[in-house]
């Protein structure tokens, strides 16, 4: 047998046996005696279509939330995580805040924090001190996903061997050379599909923004399922979510075939 | 939660059914037994006839934490929640823990055959058996929703009222004019966002917050600048809720029927008729304006902004 009928093979198999657990599943669920009672409260054509369009338009705030946020959130956790990997004793309290900083945010619930800056901080009224609820969902946002995103620089980073360091040095690059055309290279290429993965995580975390007020996508599916006791709005809102995090997951995958096939085809 | 959640009811037809068939129970009834509290609402309504979750009981639900003037008691003594249920249903005390009583009585459940559970807002309309006979949780009736559960006839007419606080920009608000700049919110699913949207139609879309808890923490913070509400809420915030509090006044109806809370139950509950002609019958013998009197006594004194 030669190899490609073999993969033509495989494929035919993997399409029979998906085909059979799809069906089974298919009729396991559709044979339920409940299940067009599920089908009218979660998938009802007539409220899956006139929900979209305002959903879709509230969809926009999710939009701009996690753009903004990624732009801030990629140069912070960079700086967290060099300053969780400063190794000069002078330099302690940067790092041991840096320690605290990613040990509490990764911590502690999101909803929580939002819930303490964007109804606490705007109660202290301070003179100029914003009270948007957008504005303290993005620091929201920007302070958790930071704490997480600087552990996966912070874990490129020691992932590369030390000998590439000190190579570097006896080159006669200083520490910081070392680190910025050496190190980080090497280390940033690595981090890129568990990165993406994180971001992958903030998208859906812009619904948090809803808690404060702000009729996002997801508010804004639970004000018409609320208005008509009918739960398909929020699989609109499910779908446009997985619309935008689907191509974007498939692109971690390949992006981490990519890594492995260059790490096993040796050094470049 | 605490508010009228949702649109106007609309006569529906199996609803208008209902409450003719419970009218006819009622005047049924009315020719062997003067309405005392404790009187059956016709034959089939007796307790030994109702198909209950729990034989011999009546099981009730509410959402947790219950809020004044709805529900009240069970926390003397202490300013902080802490029970199972805060404002506990069991008491009979606040307008819906009365008329939560008066309903089973008239169905002829005394109140120690009476079993309180709670249940969320959400999961009283979730498809399939509910573990609830009745939920009392100021839900608004409309024919939407008619669809995913029984509604009994309404037992309370709402009103929306805006409340505000000293030192916001709407302090001095005294029109639905004056309102048209501000920046309003009002908890999710609410009529109170219809209200904003249809009578008031502020220049800034409303802030739509997950309970009304959340509305009061921004109005405190000066995120918004006043809230919409049914009136009794709006009460309970202005009073005990909000420091400096104000009631700027109650909005007209957006026209249509008037906006009414029923008591929810299972789609195709058998107890719906039962428990519609025991609202009835405790409307037409004063009881609900009675019980509306003790618990909501201040209800008139706001004025209706123009």
């Amino acid at each position: 047998m030669t190899a490609a009928r073999s993969a033509r093979k495989g494929t035919l198999v993997a399409v029979i046996s998906t085909l059979v657990v799809a069906t089974i599943v298919a009729i396991s669920i559709g044979s339920s005696p409940s299940w067009p009672l599920v089908q009218k409260a979660f998938f009802d054509g007539t409220y899956f279509s006139t929900s979209l369009p305002s959903v879709l338009g509230a969809f926009a705030i999710n939009i701009q939330l996690f753009v903004l946020a990624e732009i801030l959130i990629l140069p912070l956790g960079l700086l967290i995580a060099l300053a969780r990997s400063i190794t000069s004793p002078a330099l302690a309290p940067l790092r041991i805040f840096a320690t605290i900083y990613t040990d509490f945010f990764r911590g502690v619930p999101s909803i929580l924090v939002i819930y303490v800056l964007g109804f606490g901080v705007p109660a202290l009224r301070l003179p100029g001190v914003p009270k948007e609820p957008f504005f303290w969902a993005l620091v929201t946002l920007v302070l958790i996903y930071s704490a997480y995103v600087s552990e996966v620089y912070r874990a490129g980073i020691e992932s590369i061997h030390p000998s590439q360091e000190r190579a570097a040095r006896a080159l006669g690059l200083t520490r910081l050379q070392a680190l910025r055309y050496v190190v980080l290279p090497q280390a940033l290429r690595r981090v890129v599909p568990p990165l993406l993965n994180d971001f992958i995580g903030l998208q859906k975390d812009t619904a948090l923004v809803s808690i404060l007020g702000v009729v996002e996508a997801f508010k804004q599916a639970q004000i018409l399922k609320s208005a008509n006791f009918n739960f398909t709005p929020l699989m609109t809102t499910a779908l446009i979510f997985l619309v935008i995090t689907i191509p974007m997951t498939r692109l971690v995958d390949r992006l981490a075939a990519k890594d492995r096939a260059t790490q096993q085809g040796g050094t470049r | 939660m605490s508010t009228a959640r949702s649109r106007i009811a609309i006569g529906q037809t199996t609803r208008m059914a209902v409450v003719v068939m419970a009218i006819s129970m009622l005047l049924a009834a009315c020719t062997s037994s003067t309405a005392s509290p404790t009187a059956s609402v016709g034959a089939s309504c007796v307790k030994e006839n109702l198909a209950v979750k729990t034989a011999g009981k009546l099981t009730l639900s509410t959402d947790n934490p219950a809020y004044s003037p709805w529900f009240q008691g069970g926390n003397e003594g202490s300013t902080v929640w802490t029970g199972e249920f805060n404002n506990e249903p069991s008491k009979g005390q606040g307008y819906e823990g009365a008329v939560a009583y008066a309903v089973a009585a008239k169905l002829g459940f005394t109140a120690d055959k009476v079993v309180w559970i709670h249940t969320t807002f959400d999961a009283s309309f979730a498809p399939g058996a509910k573990d609830f006979d009745l939920f009392l949780n100021q839900v608004s009736i409309n024919t939407a929703r008619a669809e995913a559960i029984d509604f009994s006839s309404g037992y309370y007419d709402v009103t929306q009222a805006v409340v505000t606080r000293e030192g916001s920009p709407m302090a001095g608000a005294a029109s639905i004019a004056d309102l048209k700049t501000a920046k309003l919110g009002a908890q999710i699913g609410t009529t109170s966002l219809d209200a904003i949207n249809n009578v008031i139609k502020p220049d800034t879309a409303a802030a739509v917050f997950n309970s009304n808890d959340e509305a009061v923490a921004a109005l405190e913070g000066g995120i918004i600048d006043a809230i919409v509400t049914d009136l009794p809420t709006a009460q309970y915030m202005s009073s005990v809720q909000l420091t400096g509090g104000i009631i700027v006044g109650q909005l007209p109806s957006a026209g249509g029927a008037q906006e009414q809370f029923g008591i929810v139950m299972e789609k195709g509950s058998s107890l719906a008729a039962c428990v519609s002609s025991a609202v009835e019958a405790l409307k037409a013998d004063g009881t609900l304006a009675a019980l509306l009197k003790q618990w909501i006594p201040d209800i008139a004194n706001a004025p209706v902004l123009k």
